[in-house]
């Protein structure tokens, strides 16, 4: 990557035009021409620096219900129960951690009675000591831009 | 919610079009002009729905190999001052109160991206200073299971 690769990454992690020729747009900014932006993003793409392009929804605001699950899983059933929760639409993020509650997901469904369905289900897998529902109760900071030196 | 915003959600939940016109190419593929579906979008994003259309990294491809969540105990009346001044650490993304359990008392989540883990602990070190708050565990993924992003309404296309 050159710099004016992490520039684009940078540019596009803030926001895409919502404009009818958003890579001219970014190739103003940046000093390159509308194809050239749009060949640049094309190959970042390919590369696998950037995972995707597109809306960054408000959950909450489209009437959805989302949580952070924590949850105690016997070691020797991790992967098996991981890949379990892994299968629900609704779980978007599934990470082991170190600690005490070594798995934690995230769990979007249409209501909160949905999501606590899921859990049941899940809980009721052998090998699954806890489960903590942790619901944001106060959003400080959402976004999450990566600044490329 | 009306019907054309959950195609819309649906369109733009997964990949834009790499292509000059992308929103004139989705536009097209709803059966809706290019101004209106822009018109859309930014009245979706004024009331809240989208938060804005933008790139999604691949964390680790650019480097931030180190990706740790970090759950800190702050004593009720502090909390409000605590999340602002972790919120405004460029590193931070994601503070977030949740509640807290007897075995469990952290409150505050803040997700800490760095090159490594020594960085992300200084960011920590730092937040820790700053806020006065000490009392935190820094848990790191070890393993990646699922990362993905919300289908919505079944209808996405392409790379989640």
């Amino acid at each position: 990557m050159d710099r004016i690769d992490k520039d684009l990454l940078n540019r596009m992690q803030k926001g895409f035009p919502l404009s009818g020729r958003p890579f001219l747009v970014l190739g103003r900014e940046l000093g390159i021409s509308e194809g050239e932006a749009l060949e640049r993003t094309a190959r970042l793409k390919e590369e696998g620096y950037i995972r995707r392009i597109g809306g960054v929804f408000h959950t909450p605001g489209l009437g959805f219900y989302s949580t952070l699950v924590a949850a105690r899983v016997v070691p020797e059933k991790l992967e098996g129960i991981a890949e379990q929760i892994s299968g629900w639409r609704g779980v978007t993020h599934n990470y082991e951690r170190d600690g005490d509650f070594n798995l934690w997901f995230t769990l979007t469904a249409q209501s909160e009675a949905e999501a606590d369905a899921v859990l049941q289900e899940v809980a009721a897998a052998g090998g699954v000591e806890k489960l903590m529902k942790l619901p944001a109760l106060r959003r400080f900071k959402v976004e999450l831009n990566l600044f490329i030196e | 919610m009306d019907a054309l915003t959950k195609k819309i959600v649906s369109a733009l939940q997964g990949d834009i079009p790499l292509v000059r016109e992308p929103y004139r190419q989705l536009a097209r593929e709803l059966g809706i002009s290019e101004g209106e579906l822009l018109e859309r979008l930014s009245r979706m994003k004024s009331d809240g729905l989208l938060r804005r259309v933008a790139a999604v990294l691949r964390h680790r491809r650019v480097g931030f190999v180190a990706n740790a969540m970090v759950a800190w105990r702050v004593p009720e009346e502090e909390v409000e001052d605590a999340g602002q001044a972790m919120a405004s650490f460029p590193e931070a993304s994601h503070v977030y109160r949740r509640p807290a359990f007897p075995d469990w008392p952290y409150n505050i989540y803040t997700m800490i991206h760095g090159t490594s883990r020594e960085e992300c602990e200084e960011v920590v070190e730092k937040m820790s200073s700053v806020t006065g708050i000490g009392d935190c565990v820094v848990l790191y993924s070890t393993r990646e299971f699922k990362k993905t992003s919300m289908d919505y309404f079944e209808g996405g296309e392409g790379e989640r």
